[in-house]
């Protein structure tokens, strides 16, 4: 009998206010860990003795980086259901997902950049997880562009899915990349020996910052969607009846 | 504590442009996520009110 309820939620137009109501909760969640986040990363975690005060980039760099691989895989995952099963909601929520996909990758490139040129003297360098990870912010994009350049929203759909799932392969080559090959980016061991908890807190930090980025990205992604299904169905009655402040 | 003063925590170390520069299109880049989503919803809810009516009237 329990799972009569999911496929409730399957439809749009009872997820659409399902959606509504958890998407601010999320984003108050989201707000209080980014301030303790932001918190730990500037007053309780000490400099580091190797970088100095640079190394603050990676409260940012790293959940920016762990979400552009999970939103990935996320998408790539929704697009699949909604490829095999044809369930609309399925394919909507990839298309929600992947402007903010592509914006943490954006996000890790650009804190990346701005932590390379003083620690490498570059912004950049073509070496293999860098590399693989601007595949990345291409992928969502072709995702994105294919997938607005077909008018049929179904069709548009299960082309964009392809892709999508085709480019899932990226994902496991931009994580192990820097074992795979012997790159310029440092692996996650970074010495912090001013206090012994140096490490912890740093660890700390970046916990707190990651789920901090988790819950903005699915308090966005719930609004997008929100905006996807209206736009889709406006013709349907339901959507119609809707108020003014729906 | 970290910073003696104001001025330190700004500079981050000499690193001051990187650190900030990071920080603050992160930020950017979400404020202005965030705004434009709101601002298609609104667009989007208007549109179908004046489709809406104008199909009614």
């Amino acid at each position: 009998m329990s799972d009569i309820r999911w496929y409730k939620f399957s439809s749009p137009q009872t997820f659409y206010p399902l959606a509504g109501a958890l998407a601010p909760w999320f984003g108050v969640a989201a707000a209080l860990f980014a301030g303790y986040g932001l918190y730990i990363s500037f007053f309780l975690a000490p400099t580091d003795f190797q970088q100095g005060e640079a190394y603050r980039i990676i409260f940012i760099h790293v959940p920016a980086a762990w979400m552009s691989m999970f939103l990935y895989l996320i998408m790539a995952g929704w697009a699949a259901i909604g490829l095999a099963w044809h369930t609309r909601l399925s394919s909507m929520m990839a298309v929600a997902i992947a402007p903010t996909g592509a914006l943490m990758t954006f996000i890790a490139l650009w804190t990346g950049a701005l932590w390379g040129k003083p620690m490498w003297g570059a912004w950049w360098v073509w070496d293999a997880r860098l590399t693989s990870e601007l595949i990345l912010l291409f992928l969502y994009l072709g995702f994105m562009f294919l997938h607005a350049a077909i008018d049929d929203p179904r069709r548009a759909d299960r082309a964009a899915a392809v892709i999508a799932i085709v480019g899932a392969i990226n994902v496991p080559i931009i994580y192990f990349s820097v074992k795979w090959w012997n790159t310029l980016h440092q692996g996650a061991s970074v010495s912090l020996t001013r206090i012994p908890t140096m490490a912890s807190t740093m660890l700390w930090g970046m916990l707190i910052m990651s789920i901090a980025f988790w819950l903005y990205a699915i308090a966005v992604v719930l609004i997008r969607v929100r905006c996807v299904i209206l736009e889709r169905e406006r013709n349907a009655d339901w959507v119609k009846q809707l108020g003014a402040d729906a | 504590m970290n910073w003696e003063s104001l001025s330190a925590f700004i500079e981050m170390g000499g690193y001051g442009t990187y650190v900030w520069g990071s920080f603050a299109v992160t930020i950017v880049c979400f404020a202005l996520e965030v705004v434009g989503l709101s601002v298609r919803h609104q667009h989007v809810l208007h549109e179908r009110n004046a489709h809406h009516h104008e199909a009614s009237t």
